[in-house]
């Protein structure tokens, strides 16, 4: 294991990992001072991809800017759209229908499950293993095309809408659902056997990056980050919202906070999205996918409101402030990557390089989310 | 020393098995498809660049009412429409589509009334010029008849 | 005497000629292969199966523009892609395909082409030395550490097999294991030695093969994911092509000498066709087997990979040489 070394201050020289750089996914940049291949300190430095999200918040009406969430996050932009509906309902107080809600919960799951297979190509990939990305992108494929098949694009959704959806499901999702769990739970035993049981990668990631309790609660990192090291806290069971309350699932805890912990948390949580789509597509039931009254336009009463959400990264919240009319005052977005990622630059000192990019793509950072 | 050799045993398993699962998977099937010379079928709802809708009579079906140009978050549209004398709905005369800066959100079909606007099934989108990128529906939907 | 020599040199030729050949091709070989692998059909456009991939390659790196970047150490950088290649091409010379083909037999050929595998070494050290590139340098180190590290329980294998057949002559050992199937030293009971452990040499000198060859998943020194590419990340046009080429050879030289040590050379189980196709049947299993595992396992960390030297690899082959010595005066 990489133990810290005692160095000189002078023997060290700087090595700018990114802004272009195979393992930072995207366009982050860390400058690391190295000794060796040693990292005495490394900082992170974003913005490289910076779009204004929130100010553009201020600049839109509310349906305007409902296309923006799902480019804030391009993996997984189901549940960032999830958190953005939610906290406009709950300032106008709109009603969404049952069907629309449990169709939600439906796509926000599958859409977390291609993330995390998507994050797990690319962290196998990381270590060196090329294979296994292409497997993952196999059953990816599958979510993609169902999605495509419904909302009409396969990145950026754009699919909820205030009160409801902007289309309803046909029997040919739901079948293609059901089949698709059966498949994605093969596929998790043949990445059972391809990579976690592989020695070579359990060595790597065995007592990586061990995080605390206490530094997860001090960056304020969520998702499989601080499930891996023991925190029991997932938005879905801790403040409920949506249909989730209706639903029968674990929360994976691990309690090692090594690499491997968040890796095995990541791998349970699609089994655990499986399950949800099970009970959802059992549960769903007829009706209409937008209130009655469909509303026309969006201004919510001046006031304060938040909404988080889990999205496949973690804690997202919303924060809007209203001031009455159909232009948001402020809309702050939480995004989750911003808070794991800076847990970087404390954790990988001392570190080897090889073991800090192991460790960062164990983070799962999506760039575009951290900058907004 | 049992730690030792068992660890170098399972160690060699795990590899093992890691292989037995590439090895069958060499004798599957290709999944992917070969772009150019075969090319997917684009889904129902697939959403493409709008294009205008026709009538019968092979006029737009737009009366350049303007609420998509409102709905757009980005300002792609611009649209002008005419009312001729006696007529009783005004007339499209220009319909420009700002492809560079549209992102594919559907807010001009949704808000449209007159089901004036759909979206193409067109993903082929790739220039050198950014002059290619800027629609006018109306012509396309002249050529379209043709 | 002239007959001897333009015997030499015509095989000479035709040991870089198949070098080339096997270097150009194998690339072909692991890009359908880990396609299948991956499910994709691999390089299929050009030629049937995409066999022109291999020469089309060629010709683009050829044509491309040598860019030596600014600062560096302009003798060692042009050096180092040559070094990388030549010594997989001179070994050929002294590999025994059959008893006939043969370039120049030696009576100490094992020593030659380790002699020339510890160049290969060279070859990345001046390549990452020389090309200003942190990435490069840090690659290059890497590359040493694990060189050095991978040529101890390398050599000590091959001279338990030496001890074996008492010879450092290639054609001698083969010899040695030529009566039956189960004399090739992987088997333990009826060979010279009687050694019940000379499968595990034959899987340490096998792991030696791949960290040696710089492979997956030992292939630090490239390590796409953290360096870059590695030695090579300021290498282009045909700089870069002999860096890959070399590669490739070095994996057919590491093939050949694995399965001249431990895998009867050119004997034949069952007689079915003559030596030479043996030969290249069980070389060509060997090297789809390093492509397999390329494309199956992630990478070891370098203290992985030097833990797995020092603590397991040296200790068991070293154990080996004595129990085998034992054994050899035993019997």
């Amino acid at each position: 294991m990489s133990s810290p070394i005692q160095l000189q201050p002078d023997e060290t020289f700087v090595l700018n990992v990114g802004p272009q750089h195979p393992a930072t996914h995207g366009v982050l940049r860390v400058k690391m001072e190295m000794n060796g291949e040693y990292i005495v300190n490394a900082e992170t430095v974003i913005g490289y991809i910076h779009r204004m999200h929130e100010k553009m918040g201020e600049n839109k009406t509310y349906p305007q800017y409902l296309m923006n969430l799902s480019r804030m996050d391009y993996l997984g932009a189901m549940g960032y759209s999830h958190g953005h509906v939610l906290v406009v309902e709950k300032a106008s107080g709109i009603e969404v229908p049952e069907r629309a809600e449990y169709i939600r919960a439906i796509m926000v799951e599958l859409n977390r499950i291609s993330s995390h297979l998507f994050w797990f190509g690319a962290f196998v990939m990381d270590l060196g293993g090329f294979s296994p990305l292409m497997y993952a992108l196999q059953d990816r494929e599958h979510i993609l095309d169902m999605l495509e098949a419904v909302t009409g694009s396969r990145l950026t959704y754009c699919y909820f809408r205030f009160g409801g959806l902007y289309n309803d499901v046909d029997d040919e999702f739901v079948d293609a659902a059901r089949r698709f769990i059966p498949r994605m739970r093969k596929s998790l035993i043949k990445y059972e056997k391809l990579v976690t049981g592989n020695i070579i990668f359990r060595k790597r990631l065995e007592g990586n990056a061990l995080l605390s309790k206490e530094t997860c609660r001090k960056y304020g990192a969520t998702s499989a980050v601080a499930r891996g090291s023991g925190i029991n806290y997932d938005v879905r069971k801790n403040e409920p919202y949506s249909v989730y309350p209706e639903f029968d699932f674990d929360v994976p805890v691990y309690h090692e906070g090594d690499s491997l912990a968040r890796y095995m948390v990541r791998m349970d949580e699609i089994e655990q999205s499986l399950r949800i789509i099970e009970q959802g597509l059992d549960k769903l039931p007829d009706g209409p996918i937008m209130p009655a009254k469909k509303p026309k336009l969006i201004k919510p009463p001046a006031g304060d409101y938040y909404q988080a959400v889990e999205t496949a990264r973690g804690n997202f919240g919303v924060r809007l402030v209203s001031d009455g009319t159909k232009i948001p005052y402020r809309l702050k977005l939480r995004s989750p990557t911003f808070s794991n990622m800076h847990l970087f630059d404390e954790t990988c000192r001392g570190m080897m390089i090889m073991d800090a990019l192991a460790f960062m793509g164990s983070l799962d950072l999506v760039i575009p989310e951290i900058d907004r | 020393m049992v730690a030792y050799f068992s660890e170098i045993y399972n160690g060699l398993i795990s590899l093992f098995i890691g292989m037995g699962v590439t090895f069958k998977e060499f004798f599957k099937p290709t999944v992917t498809v070969q772009y150019p010379y075969e090319t997917l079928t684009m889904a129902d709802k697939y959403r493409g660049h709008v294009e205008l809708i026709e009538n019968d009579e092979g006029k737009p079906n737009c009366v350049a009412c303007g609420l998509c140009a409102r709905a757009c978050p980005s300002g792609c549209i611009t649209l002008a429409g005419e009312k001729p004398e006696g007529a009783k709905k005004k007339v499209l005369t220009r319909y420009i589509l700002d492809f560079t800066r549209c992102s594919l959100c559907g807010s001009c079909v949704e808000s449209c009334n007159f089901n004036a606007l759909e979206f193409s099934k067109e993903y082929n989108l790739a220039s050198t010029r950014k002059e290619d990128f800027i629609f006018d529906l109306l012509q396309r939907l002249e050529e379209r008849n043709k | 005497m002239s007959l001897t020599l333009l015997n030499v040199i015509i095989a000479v030729v035709i040991a870089i000629a198949f070098a080339a050949l096997n270097a150009a091709y194998l690339v072909w070989a692991e890009r359908r292969g880990a396609a299948r692998i991956q499910r994709r059909p691999g390089p299929n456009i050009n030629g049937p199966f995409g066999l022109l991939q291999p020469p089309l390659d060629g010709i683009k790196l050829m044509a491309k523009q040598l860019i030596i970047p600014g600062g560096v150490d302009k003798i060692l950088f042009i050096a180092a892609p040559v070094l990388a290649m030549f010594p997989a091409i001179m070994s050929f010379v002294t590999i025994p395909f059959s008893d006939t083909i043969v370039a120049k037999n030696m009576d100490v050929g094992i020593l030659m082409i380790f002699a020339f595998a510890s160049m290969g070494g060279m070859s990345l050290l001046f390549a990452g030395w020389s090309s200003r590139n942190k990435y490069a340098m840090m690659s290059s180190i890497r590359a040493v550490s694990q060189a050095v590290a991978y040529e101890i329980p390398m050599l000590i294998t091959t001279i338990t097999v030496v001890m074996i057949a008492g010879s450092m002559n290639l054609m001698e050992i083969v010899h040695q294991q030529s009566s039956s199937i189960l004399h090739w030293n992987i088997f333990p009971l009826l060979g010279n030695s009687h050694n019940l452990l000379m499968p595990f040499s034959f899987l340490i000198f096998f792991v030696c093969t791949l960290a040696e060859t710089n492979r997956a998943p030992f292939d630090l020194g490239e390590a796409e994911s953290e360096l870059v590419a590695g030695f090579h990340t300021e290498y282009g046009s045909m700089g870069f092509g002999l860096f890959f080429m070399g590669e490739y050879a070095n994996i057919v030289i590491g093939s050949c000498m694995t399965t001249i040590l431990f895998l009867g050379g050119w004997g034949c189980p069952f007689g079915l066709f003559p030596g030479v196709w043996w030969f290249l049947l069980k070389l060509y299993i060997l090297i789809a087997t390093i492509i397999w595992i390329r494309w199956t396992f992630p990478r070891t960390t370098i203290y992985g990979l030097l833990n797995l030297s020092w603590k397991i690899l040296i200790p068991l082959s070293l154990f080996n040489l004595l129990f085998t010595a034992g054994l050899i005066k035993v019997f």
